[in-house]
């Protein structure tokens, strides 16, 4: 009997899925390929938009000469440093608004009024006080990333099953011991989305800021370009910041994978 | 069997280790529990049964300590645990750090290790609680008030959201720990085939006072026989649930709970 039903059972021929229809890669290198056909043909000038075969000639260039190197390492820094401040700044107030009653009176109101106000219309004012060095630039970086970790930071908080906190109340664990292994790690999740939103808005601040009269970084290498009218040179640029994108969703992913390794969505992988 | 006087507490002759005077609980202006009496005596396995909103948790709750109670009058061992109906376990600590928890010392995870051991799953030591099932999770529940070893055991409905026939294999299990670490237990349930089944008494609770008390006297393993039918018809009648034939049939492997109380 066992024998009928193996033999019962349709052979599953595994062949190589050649289907067009499910090719995602397809039409970004159609596209590619027609870009490079528009330049070739001087359908596309290269003072409008460079073929892809220099933009990769010029990376290529840019990185042996050093130049991109050292100034993607300036502009690391720079988002780097604000996002530093702006992570610790928005934790601290977070926990100092999410742990009390009057902490929250005390700051909430504050962190809404600011959120009313674009943290770019704010770059005219830093330059007025900071100058046009690195400060203005940091600290718009800073104050940008604060309010995404602040609010989910602070909703997280709010959010932890009061049941669990009363659970561990029962069992003996002091108020602080209650925070520290309650409240924070059920937060945890929440600040992990405020990360990750805060790297977002790290880098778009970067790029805005990097516009003020940078004589280092990716920004001062746009706008060199720019003069230039290397076209080449800024696709590189706007390469890298995809990439920095990239890699910061990538760090928060892994940071997540390892810190949330509880969440049941997470443990079958 | 016997109905016992109300407030005599049975026969006990030790001092007990809950003791209860002209408890008073509201809630704004609505009174929860009012001039309630209770005692418990050392090891006594005492269910406490109840409609739905008589106040049965705000009555464990304060036995817990969750709920303060100043100038009340309200005495429980020091050593207290709880079974909450939803294991409330922390999702983010392993199995064997949820028992222990709170706990210090060298030897923590040896004693969580013996503690779910006792409760047959001394091979999850590791995992994490989202991948227990409800009857797993109740039973490190449990554990992680045992190895506190308390005076005092409230489990406020812990087998409701568990299916019958785990529910058996949890009072079975609770029986023997009980055996085993003679802790007074209060158990809320809303059953009444669970309560006569596992308790030395059975009290009801209405109006805000143990409304009526039955000391349940059968040998355990306890048979659905015509002793037990007779505890439940009676407990039923102090229930406000009245002419409800007696279903579960003499020597029946599973008594269906058909007694509970759906208010
Ligand atoms: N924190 C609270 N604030 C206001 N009212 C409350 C609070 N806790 C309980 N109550 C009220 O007290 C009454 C008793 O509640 P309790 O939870 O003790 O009932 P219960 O007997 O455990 O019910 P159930 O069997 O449904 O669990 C209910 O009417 C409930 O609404
Ligand atoms: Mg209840």
């Amino acid at each position: 009997m066992s024998l009928s039903t193996a033999a019962r059972k349709p052979i599953e021929l595994r062949l190589p899925r050649l289907s067009i229809s499910n090719a995602r890669w397809l039409s970004p290198v159609l596209l590619l390929l027609l870009w490079e056909l528009g330049s070739r043909t001087g359908v596309i000038p290269p003072r409008i938009l460079a073929a892809p075969s220099t933009v990769i000639g010029a990376l290529w260039e840019l990185t042996i000469s050093g130049e991109l190197p050292s100034n993607l390492l300036v502009s690391l820094a720079r988002a780097s440093v604000g996002l530093a401040i702006g992570v610790v700044a928005g934790t601290a107030l977070a926990l100092i608004a999410g742990l009390s009653r009057a902490g929250e009176t005390a700051v909430d109101p504050l962190m809404q009024i600011k959120r009313t106000i674009p943290s770019l219309a704010l770059t005219p004012l830093f330059i007025v006080w900071f100058g046009i060095g690195e400060a203005p630039k940091i600290t718009l970086i800073a104050v940008a990333t604060v309010f995404p970790i602040y609010l989910n930071l602070f909703s997280g908080i709010r959010g932890v099953d009061v049941r669990l906190v009363e659970a561990a109340r029962s069992f003996g664990l002091s108020p602080a011991q209650q925070i520290t292994q309650v409240i924070l790690p059920g937060a945890l999740p929440s600040f992990l989305v405020g990360l990750r939103y805060s790297m977002g808005v790290a880098l778009l601040v970067l790029v805005v800021a990097e516009q003020i009269n940078a004589s280092a970084g990716l920004g001062h290498l746009i706008n060199n370009a720019r003069d230039f009218m290397r076209t080449d040179i800024i696709v590189v640029c706007l390469l890298v910041y995809a990439l920095l994108g990239l890699t910061a969703d990538l760090i928060v992913r892994t940071v997540e994978q390892r810190a949330l390794a509880w969440r049941p969505a997470l443990i079958k992988s | 069997m016997s109905i016992s006087p109300l407030r005599s507490a049975a026969t006990h002759d030790r001092e007990p280790v809950v003791r209860v005077r002209g408890f008073t609980r509201r809630f704004g202006d609505t009174v929860v529990l009012k001039d309630l009496d209770l005692d418990i005596a050392p090891g006594e396995f005492v269910a406490l049964l109840g409609r739905s909103g008589s106040g049965k948790t705000t009555l464990l709750r304060t036995l817990a300590g969750l709920d303060p109670a100043p100038g009340q009058d309200v005495v429980t061992p020091a050593a207290r645990a709880v079974v909450f109906q939803d294991a409330r376990l922390l999702p983010w600590k392993r199995v064997w750090r949820n028992v222990a928890l709170g706990l210090k010392g060298k030897d923590v995870r040896a004693r969580a290790e013996a503690a779910l051991g006792e409760v047959g799953l001394d091979h999850r030591l590791d995992v994490w609680p989202a991948t227990l099932s409800g009857g797993e999770s109740q039973r490190v529940s449990l554990a992680r008030a045992l190895i506190r070893e308390p005076g005092l055991l409230l489990l406020d409905e812990p087998f409701a959201a568990l299916d019958a026939l785990t529910r058996l294999r949890m009072h079975e299990l609770v029986l023997s720990l009980w055996r085993k670490h003679a802790p007074a237990v209060l158990l809320v349930t809303h059953d009444v085939d669970e309560a006569i089944a596992l308790a030395d008494r059975v009290l009801v609770l209405d109006h805000g006072q143990i409304a009526a008390e039955e000391v349940i006297a059968l040998p355990r393993p306890r048979e659905a026989d015509a002793a037990f039918q007779a505890v439940r018809q009676r407990l039923l009648g102090h229930l406000g649930v009245q002419n409800l034939r007696p279903v579960a049939q003499e020597g029946a492997l599973i008594s269906f709970p058909s007694g509970e109380v759906v208010a």
